[in-house]
């Protein structure tokens, strides 16, 4: 099963919602729509589901042109952001609806039912109304709702950033397994890029209403094509410099330049932006003959086991080094950061990755 | 600034309670010194809104008392408590200014204009709001509105404690940080007393010098970020810090060492044996090996830095984290703990420690 | 795309075509008549604008639209301000909150002529429970005498009738402002009346719009109730424009003028209306 958007382009108004993009999803592990709020994210998502009509282009499901087909009668489950359900029906009767609409027998309705409620542990709550139910419950009910519809195409618009960041990990862990196997295309719109990460399939980065790559989702983080992917696809955000190319060197400034390895020697001398991942800026060398940089510390963080530390580069940027461990960061004081440069990506001027 | 006393706090929204299940808070007792950054942290549902709005004053608690300065203040309302509030939504009068909205806790107290003047004008620098003094409150993005917010609370020369109801709710994801330290940085500046709410643990760890974990209205743990981290107290903290949370193994006790399918682990602690035993371990203390407890890869997860590995030992799962560039593949294997990290809890609590 | 377009339409058809014939027509007649001169037996002669300017130059006219002017203000003036202080008084939740809100709209589910009806004989001086009343603890209340008196019982009929809608409408507008603005403005120190005008009064704006909208546009075309109760006097001093149309048209049987006046009146509560309106959501455009 595939799912096409071919030439497809969306305005509204004066403003390009949805640069032109062609692009092709398959029934195979979960296709991430990677993107910072208001990239375009969700007018994909009402795009492939029919709820909008593209300006330009066609959306084609299973080699059929759907694109002037209503919602209805395409084969789809769209589970939103915000737990939507009925609010006058048990739970049991909200994820039956859909197959009630479809007019199936009432005994094979009960088993479907339950089965998804089994799977999604809903089974005691089958009998009370959403407003009784927490948020996760509620949020669960929806994607009960999705998966006993047995669609087609599944559309997931950040199902899961209304709920406490602890209950997201147990159901985004449940989520690959809930729609494995049942052969639908699951479609899963997300700002986080760990998010994307753990979902694994592929990942499709959208910057400001443009799908910068598209492909597994491992490989489009290691190998961004451009500036944009790369910050889309960073979490904290990459670091960014303009380094010059002289000779062997990159020089950052006066203090901080290195000499390329790998692919980056190839390059022509000139200007460059490199970007370098903040867990490869490290506060203690890992290897012998990294580069050093020197800045004050402004802000850190801590999460967990890591450590986040932003600090001054000069000229007015600041720069983010990750860690494992707890760090005696000072804000206000100085401290040297080590940078792996042998992880360094080196992007042209116009944004395109050179190595 | 002020020192904060919970005595004997218990709180029904019921008019009757009668059992443990009816009390939204179980039992608070608990003395906070002044001037520092504290964070309830908790699931949904913990009770920590509840024991927020319980300290301000906007909910008046079924039982006991709480002091500020060592004066019994429980049935004062939110006004004369000297308190601030942010709350999830940003919260501003939509007909005034920015200026008049800063200004209004002033003015209403009846504070000369002259030094209304010289707050407003102090606060809205250190919130980097100077600039929109004179636009109308109401056409600003979400995160200035949260900051307005927080100016009102922090305008007051006589503002004991100001306290954040999870406040970054609706600030973009990719805002956050900076908000995040903004308020770091403010409590630096204003040292008030500030009690931070949140089901976030990144927000909490970094925000607060000590950190009350909440589960089903009684606390479980206070301490320090890195306290909470190393050695928590109880298997429910372990689980709710860190992404993944540690891994909480069945365990026999044999002599007072701990059997994890009659494998012995190493640990940091003995136990004696009573109730349910359990090996408490986080997934970075955890690593693949040649030998040790024999289990198999199910699946890896690449979140670029590191990978989380899922294995199980039977029906048991545990996490382990790998760094990038180690080989790891699906298949069996074995895990070696590290005997400093490994602790055994028993009934959920950590065995050896007070209850 | 285009399928759902037309088939929606289709389902509208019949409706479009009912409300044409019961409103487009008869708005056609009226102007029809409004441009020419009958003498019955469907015998017409073209009088161009001819009534339209004798309306308007007459003074009967213009002193028929200042009453309805004064009576509209009169009771826009009263009814708002004290709908909303109803409401406020309204509890928001528990036991009595159905019980208020069905007391409430009890005035609004009664026929307007029985409304007519009831308070002509509310305000009797013999045997009137309001008439007898105050004429026994010494005030000279008859509505067949004195205007003023006649104006007061109009007006006061009218708060009577219709502030429910005022007080329904804002109650709404109230319930829907969530906890998190009054619990900032307790810590923010603001009492009373500045939780009114910060809180409250914007947040109800949208509804009370709609409330003044209403109200204009209702009492501007009041007929019944006036009409019931004073018949347009004593004398013409409560003959609102709509009263003073019917006499025209049915009472002198005067089709020319009447259908001018009908057209002048729509077009004037028409642009009213709509300077109101704009008024009102200018800001929202922004």
């Amino acid at each position: 099963m595939t799912l096409e958007l071919r030439n497809v382009t969306k305005r509204v108004g004066v403003d390009m919602h949805i640069h032109k993009t062609d692009l092709t999803l398959a029934d195979s592990g979960f296709n991430v729509l990677l993107g910072a709020t208001n990239a375009g994210k969700t007018s994909l998502i009402k795009l492939m589901a029919g709820l909008e009509q593209p300006t330009t282009g066609e959306i084609w499901m299973n080699g059929k042109n759907v694109t002037g087909i209503s919602p209805q009668k395409r084969n789809i489950s769209l589970v939103h952001q915000f737990f939507v359900n009925y609010p006058n029906m048990n739970v049991f009767e909200n994820i039956a609806s859909p197959l009630r609409v479809a007019g199936v027998k009432s005994s094979e309705i009960t088993r479907r039912v339950n089965e998804a409620a089994e799977i999604l542990r809903l089974g005691p709550m089958l009998k009370r109304k959403p407003s009784e139910l927490s948020g996760g419950q509620q949020q669960r009910t929806a994607l009960a709702r999705a998966i006993v519809k047995e669609s087609e195409l599944v559309l997931l618009d950040e199902p899961l950033a209304n709920l406490d960041y602890k209950l997201r990990e147990e159901l985004r862990d449940q989520l690959p397994a809930l729609f494995a196997g049942r052969g639908a295309i699951v479609v899963y719109a997300t700002s986080e890029p760990t998010e994307a990460l753990l979902l694994g399939g592929h990942t499709a980065t959208i910057y400001k209403g443009r799908v910068t790559q598209f492909g597994e989702t491992t490989a489009t983080y290691r190998m961004p094509q451009d500036l944009n992917t790369a910050e889309v696809f960073s979490d904290p955000p990459i670091n960014t410099a303009v380094v010059l190319k002289q000779g062997k060197d990159f020089v950052l400034n006066e203090q901080v330049k290195w000499r390329g390895t790998g692919e980056a020697n190839a390059l022509a001398d000139g200007q460059y932006t490199v970007g370098i991942r903040p867990h490869f800026v490290t506060p203690n060398a890992v290897a012998a003959g990294e580069t050093s940089i020197t800045g004050v510390v402004q802000i850190t963080e801590l999460s967990g086991s890591e450590s986040v530390a932003h600090f001054g580069i000069g000229g007015g940027q600041n720069w983010v080094a990750l860690s494992n461990g707890v760090q005696p960061y000072q804000i206000g004081t100085e401290h040297t950061f080590w940078i792996d440069t042998s992880r360094c990506l080196y992007f042209t001027p116009d944004g395109r990755v050179a190595a | 600034m002020a020192k904060i006393g919970l005595k004997n706090l218990r709180h029904s929204y019921s008019a009757n309670p009668s059992q443990p299940s009816d009390y939204a808070l179980k039992e608070i007792d608990l003395d906070w010194s002044d001037g520092g950054a504290y964070a309830l942290l908790g699931p949904s549902g913990c009770g920590k809104s509840t024991l927020l709005n319980i300290i301000s004053g906007l909910l008046v608690p079924s039982e006991g008392r709480i002091l500020f300065n060592d004066v019994d203040v429980t049935l004062l309302p939110p006004a004369q408590r000297n308190i601030a509030q942010v709350f999830q939504f940003p919260v501003i009068y939509d007909t005034m200014t920015v200026y008049d909205n800063l200004a209004f806790p002033l003015r209403n107290r009846g504070v000369d204009e002259p030094h209304v003047d010289k707050r407003v004008r102090e606060i809205a620098a250190m919130l980097e709001l100077d600039g929109e003094l004179k636009r109308k409150a109401a056409g600003l993005p979400p995160d200035s509105k949260q900051k307005i917010s927080m100016g009102r609370g922090l305008v007051r020369d006589d503002v004991n404690v100001i306290m954040f109801d999870e406040p970054l709710t609706v600030i973009d994801p990719h805002l956050k940080w900076k908000l995040r330290s903004k308020l770091k940085e403010l409590h630096h500046k204003v040292h008030a007393t500030m009690i931070y709410v949140t089901h976030d643990q990144t927000e909490a760890l970094t925000f607060a010098d000590q950190v009350v974990v909440m589960q089903d209205g009684e606390i479980v743990q206070i301490g320090s970020p890195v306290e909470l981290f190393e050695t928590p107290a109880h298997t429910f903290v372990g689980h709710f810090i860190g992404s993944p949370g540690m891994n909480v193994v069945p365990c026999e006790i044999r002599d007072g060492a701990a059997f994890v399918q009659n494998m012995h682990i190493a640990t940091a602690n003995s136990a004696s044996g009573i109730g349910r035993t359990e090996l408490g371990v986080r997934p970075e203390f955890v690593t693949l090996s040649d030998a040790g407890l024999p289990v198999q890869v199910v699946k890896i997860a690449d979140v670029g830095r590191h990978r989380v590995v899922e294995t199980r030992a039977g029906d048991v799962r545990i996490n382990v984290l790998v760094p990038e560039g180690e080989p790891v593949s699906v298949g069996p294997s074995h895990l070696a703990f590290d005997p400093s990290q490994s602790r055994i809890y028993q009934d959920g609590w950590l065995a050896g420690s007070r209850q | 795309m285009k399928t759902e377009n037309r088939r929606a339409w289709l389902f509208v058809l019949p409706v479009v075509l009912l409300v044409a014939f019961n409103a487009l027509v008869p708005l056609m007649t009226v102007v029809n008549y409004s441009v020419q001169e009958t003498f019955g037996n469907n015998f017409f002669l073209w009088h161009g604008l001819g009534w339209f300017q004798d309306v308007l130059s007459s003074e009967r006219f213009h002193a028929a639209l200042g009453r309805q002017f004064l009576f509209t203000f009169t009771i826009l003036i009263i009814e708002i301000p004290l709908g909303v202080a109803i409401a406020l008084c309204m509890p928001k939740s528990g036991f009595w909150v159905p019980v208020c809100l069905v007391t409430m709209a009890l005035p609004l589910l009664i026929p307007w002529n029985v409304v007519g009806a009831m308070w002509n004989i509310f305000t009797l001086p013999d045997i009137g429970l309001m008439g007898y009343g105050l004429n026994r603890i010494g005030i000279d209340y008859d509505m067949t005498q004195s205007p003023f008196a006649a104006w007061s019982t109009v007006i006061l009929m009218d708060v009577w009738h219709w502030t429910s809608l005022v007080v329904l409408l804002a109650y709404a507008g109230l319930i829907s402002i969530p906890d998190a603005y009054y619990q900032a403005a307790k810590i923010d120190g603001a009492k009373g009346w500045a939780v009114f005008r910060y809180i409250q009064l914007p947040k109800m704006k949208q509804v009370l719009t709609i409330a003044i909208l209403l109200r204009f546009m209702d009492s501007f075309m009041i007929y019944t109730e006036p009409f019931v109760l004073t018949g347009g006097g004593p004398g013409n001093s409560t003959t609102l424009l709509s009263i003073d149309l019917v006499k025209t048209a049915l009472g002198q049987f005067d089709l020319g003028p009447a259908a001018a006046t009908s057209l002048i009146y729509f077009l004037i509560t028409l642009l009213v209306s709509w300077v109101f309106y704009t008024l009102m959501t200018k800001d929202d455009a922004k």
